[in-house]
């Protein structure tokens, strides 16, 4: 957008071009710059907005789909803006995380309804072992985004801080790197619809596999990544050739149904000898509870409900801005369904979509998650200013691009020490709530829906989230 | 008479309790447990006291001994037509009670005794036990104004809203006698005391008294709704009696991993112990949501034993003590002294480890198969006095 | 002994760090009178060298080995005792410029302000970390033990 004119010795700007991603604000070293929105307006207008209009002449002009990239940033309402917590005051003393011992630690898994014990012998022990877990130092993981989608270094980042956290992260649909390898054991790797990357050695040096079905920012469509972003290094990791659309089929063509599923999930879980979880990815859409009991029953070890905040790098606009359900219902009504049947012991929930800060991630799991997948969150720690040009294969800021020019901006050192600041400051801050509440234990919190109470919420929402008024 | 329906507002207990259990099965005067229990009336603001007792109908031992209150007839009509559709009942009379001041309104008192009939069990597939507790959770929520107090054998639950001594002379426990008393005074902040919400609470021959907070109920309840129990009495010790049944009784765990499951060490803890550690880590892995948190001390006592109990944090006072074949658990050493003034050994049992006694001669007990470690542990506790924990 | 290097694949070739330098070694030290006031305007000792999306930000490598001290004919460049650095008393310069004919690397500049002398990278001996390594926004420069 910025051009140096060596004529008249000055540089100069191209205003339309303008995405608003504030690099050169950040660069500019006497801070200069700044970027206001443009002032070009039309008539205001309560059913045509600007939005609306601009919207049709790009179609008029193109014929073509209208893509864009990040999550749904139309203006529904945030049900966790409207849930509130308690503290103890009085009957139940708060603790102090500085000085007591608050755990966060979490295991994803499937775990037996009860234990069977040895009790013959002289020291007690089980009669066998619990189904393989994750375990993590605190309920967030990094959500799935797909090595094409982000750069390299963007993967290194958030492989190497997951390292440090003790947490993990998820390479999405686009394979892993070799030179990731090493991170293995803090890494989910996905089998997505376009099995891209799928191989022997993928599924071996994985910490647990996650089959996607579909993710919130585009429920019934499959990934996409344009061909202008397939590189050398992404078609070898992809297995595709250079330079093609990588578009993932709707569904995944073996899975018809849920008894494929079945059949897929079970595949996996032979192929690394039952010793990971299988984890099952779904957009969170209509009738969740029900497929998610489904596939509780088909043998996944971890659910992973995306809800329609979720990211994307690349997704047609009237997709991801008007398909699928806020995650807040999703995971209410799945977490209860699953309790009525008496299943709920057979698969650890992880939610996604759209959470802003520890709040946020602490009422999810009072409402019953077992542990939050951040994507965007992330990628804003990284540098990100949500500019929502990632299909364009130019961010700025080196996060989602493969162009040589701008992966450079992104340094991993600078990018792991932000992600690793980000979990810390929110680990510390869900314990400060959880010490308020008088809990010392994330396992206390995780389904306690007495924790929270709705505020500015009708009779059916509260219904369906499971929680009472504030004031009751 | 104050009784509470409709929605879940949460009942905060305090703030006494007190238990004793004759290891070789002597029986006591309910005399005792009401002397320690009101020494400690300092801890309770006189809405709501109660006691259990075991050992007390030894004529009708092998006679399930249902106490109930009704608010009204017709409460009492209705659950009657359930008690004689699902059991065979022997015996049914009020539960004898003497006017006593600072006991106002009581409710319908009644006791039922009865059994199962065996050929219903068979068609319908059950253990005896379950049968039971489904028929209880079926008159405490399905029929208005009415709340089963115990259903276990030979023993009872006594409670009222009141300062418990004033509860224990309504109920006239001097004249019973038993091997295990427990009591509970309260000081409730929450509601208004009512008589349901009293404790003990009690599931078969399981009782429970409670001093704290149990700021996991939320999912305590759910966890345990996914295994049918329905928790109706707006208190959260309900959950406690309930998930000691649970691991007891329907999972068979021995009462020292079930104690593990309820106030698990730290994962610090865990992850530095040698040869239990899989062990300890799968017991909070998947008794993740029975982890009781907040403070609490609580006696449970069963027709086998007494267990005392402490969060894992020791946020709540209990002090126990031993003289020759007696146990004494309680909130303050003064409540044990009363009753026993030279104990041979008083001690505080540590947090989150179970102080237990158990009858001579039930060695077959499938939950107390660690007996024997845990006696280990007990010697190794401090000996010397302790002084009364406030 | 610290010296500087440079990580060139996170070089972004944005030159803050010739911005930098030159406003490190002004008079007014302050970055808008530098550029808008101060005529000549100073030079930078840092050169930033790209070809297509390869960059890197080069300066004087403060050789073990020195060709431009032992070029210089006035005594003028000189290596401090602590730092090992090669530095330069500008007083004495008289500007022959062997010492930017010598240079292996070509990081000494010509400076033509009141006086004709040569210019090079001092390490920025009066500052606790060279201003090029504290301001470099992709944290490519480093400072380095060898």
């Amino acid at each position: 957008m910025h051009r140096y004119d060596k004529e008249n010795d000055e540089v100069v700007s191209q205003e339309e071009a303008c995405v608003g991603c504030h690099r050169c604000v950040t660069l500019c070293p006497t801070n200069a710059l700044t970027v206001h929105k443009n002032q070009l307006q039309f008539k205001s207008h309560g059913n045509w907005t600007d939005w609306a209009i601009r919207n049709i002449y790009k179609q008029a002009e193109t014929g073509g789909v209208l893509l864009t990239g990040m999550g749904n940033d139309r203006p529904y309402p945030i049900y966790w803006d409207h849930l509130l917590l308690n503290a103890s005051q009085v009957t139940n003393p708060s603790i102090d995380p500085l000085r007591e011992p608050m755990e966060l630690r979490t295991y994803l898994g499937r775990k037996p309804e009860r234990l069977e014990l040895d009790l013959g012998r002289e020291v007690l022990s089980l009669k066998e072992n619990i189904p393989p877990q994750l375990k993590l130092e605190t309920p967030i993981l990094f959500s799935a985004m797909s090595y094409g989608a982000i750069s390299y270094n963007a993967c290194e980042a958030l492989a190497r801080a997951a390292e440090i956290l003790g947490i993990y992260y998820n390479t999405g649909e686009g394979g892993l790197h070799p030179n990731l390898y090493k991170y293995g054991k803090n890494t989910i790797v996905q089998v997505a619809s376009g099995r891209f990357g799928v191989h022997k050695e993928y599924l071996d040096v994985a910490a647990a596999i996650e089959i996607k079905i579909g993710q919130g920012a585009k429920p019934g469509i499959g990934g996409h990544l344009p061909g202008e972003k397939v590189t050398d290094e992404i078609s070898k990791t992809r297995m595709i050739p250079k330079g093609t659309d990588a578009l993932s089929p709707a569904p995944q063509h073996d899975i018809y149904s849920i008894e494929d599923l079945r059949m897929l999930i079970f595949a996996l879980k032979e192929a690394t000898r039952y010793r990971k979880p299988v984890s099952v990815k779904i957009a969170a859409v209509h009738n969740s509870a029900a497929i998610a009991s489904g596939i509780v029953r088909a043998g996944a070890d971890i659910i992973a409900i995306d809800g329609f905040r979720g990211g994307t790098g690349a997704a047609p606009m009237v997709i991801r801005d008007n398909v699928g359900i806020p995650i807040e219902f999703a995971l209410a009504s799945i977490d209860q369904r699953l309790r009525d049947e008496g299943i709920r012991h057979q698969a650890s929930i992880v939610v996604a979509g759209g959470f802003r800060n520890s709040a946020d991630i602490f009422k999810a799991i009072a409402l019953g998650a077992d542990a939050v997948y951040i994507g965007t969150a992330a990628l804003i720690a990284m540098g990100c200013h949500m500019c929502q040009k990632c299909y364009t294969g130019k961010c700025n800021w080196g996060i989602a691009t493969q162009d040589p020019y701008l992966t450079k901006r992104l340094n991993p050192d600078i990018a792991v020490e932000r992600l690793v600041n980000l979990i810390n400051a929110w680990s510390h801050e869900i314990k400060e709530m959880l010490g308020g509440m008088g809990i010392n234990a994330i396992e206390s919190l995780r389904g306690n829906r007495l924790a929270l109470r709705g505020i500015g919420l009708t009779d059916t929402e509260l219904n369906i989230l499971g929680v009472l008024p504030a004031g009751r | 008479m104050n009784l509470k329906q409709g929605w879940f507002e949460k009942d905060i207990s305090g703030c006494s309790i007190s238990g004793f259990i004759c290891e070789d099965g002597k029986r006591v005067s309910g005399e005792t447990i009401i002397r320690s229990i009101a020494l400690m009336n300092e801890r309770s603001n006189g809405l709501g006291g109660g006691f259990a007792g075991y050992g007390i109908y030894p004529e009708m031992k092998e006679l399930y001994a249902f106490h109930l209150m009704f608010e009204d007839n017709q409460a009492k009509e209705e659950t009657e037509k359930i008690l004689n559709e699902s059991l065979i009942i022997d015996l049914q009379e009020k539960i004898p009670t003497q006017r006593t001041k600072g006991i106002h309104h009581p409710p319908i008192l009644m006791r039922y005794f009865g059994k199962v009939d065996e050929g219903r069990l068979f068609d319908m597939e059950i253990s005896e036990e379950d049968y039971i507790i489904q028929t209880v959770m079926k008159i405490n929520s399905s029929v208005k104004g009415a709340y089963v107090f115990s259903s276990g054998k030979n023993m009872g639950a006594f409670k009222a809203v009141g300062y418990p001594h004033e509860v224990g002379r309504f109920y006239r426990l001097e004249e019973y006698e038993g091997y295990i008393w427990i009591a509970h005074g309260r000081f409730p902040t929450n509601t208004p005391g009512w008589w349901g919400g009293a404790h003990p609470f009690t599931l078969l021959d399981f009782a429970v008294v409670h001093n704290g907070e149990i700021s996991s109920y939320g999912i305590n309840k759910r966890y345990l709704e996914m295994f049918g129990y329905k928790c109706t009495l707006m208190t959260d010790t309900e959950v406690m009696a309930y998930l000691f049944d649970l691991l007891l009784r329907r999972h068979h765990l021995p009462i020292e991993i079930a104690c593990m499951a309820l106030a698990p060490p730290t994962w610090r803890e865990i992850d530095h112990r040698d040869g239990e550690m899989e062990l300890a880590k799968a017991i909070r892995i998947v008794y993740g949501s029975a982890l009781v948190n907040g403070p609490f001390a609580i006696l449970l006592a069963h027709s086998k034993g007494l267990i005392g109990l402490n969060d894992r944090l020791k946020l709540r006072p209990l002090v126990a003590a031993r003289k020759d074949n007696t146990l004494y658990i309680a909130s303050e050493e003064s409540g044990i002294r009363e009753i026993c003034p030279f104990p041979d050994k008083v001690w505080a049992p540590k947090a989150g480890e179970p102080v237990m006694g158990w009858l001579k001669g039930e060695e077959r007990c499938e939950f107390e198969l660690s007996r024997t470690r845990i006696s280990d542990r007990e010697k190794s506790q401090s000996v010397h006095p302790v002084s009364s924990m406030c | 002994m610290k010296r500087i290097f440079i990580r060139e694949e996170f070089c972004i070739g944005c030159r803050l760090c010739e911005i930098h330098c030159l406003v490190a070694h002004s008079s007014s030290k302050d970055i808008i009178k530098v550029f808008k006031k101060e005529k000549p305007r100073p030079i930078s000792r840092i050169i930033v060298e790209q070809k297509g999306y390869n960059s890197f930000s080069l300066q004087c490598r403060h050789c073990d080995k020195p060709y431009c001290l032992e070029a210089c004919m006035s005594g003028a460049l000189y290596r401090d005792e602590k730092s090992g650095a090669i530095l330069q008393d500008k007083e004495k310069c008289v500007g022959c410029w062997m010492c930017i004919m010598v240079c292996p690397y070509g990081v000494i500049k010509r400076e033509i302000n009141n006086k004709k002398v040569s210019s090079k990278c001092d390490l920025c001996i009066d500052r606790e970390i060279p201003i090029c390594v504290e301001r470099c926004p992709n944290q490519a420069l480093i400072l380095k033990e060898v």
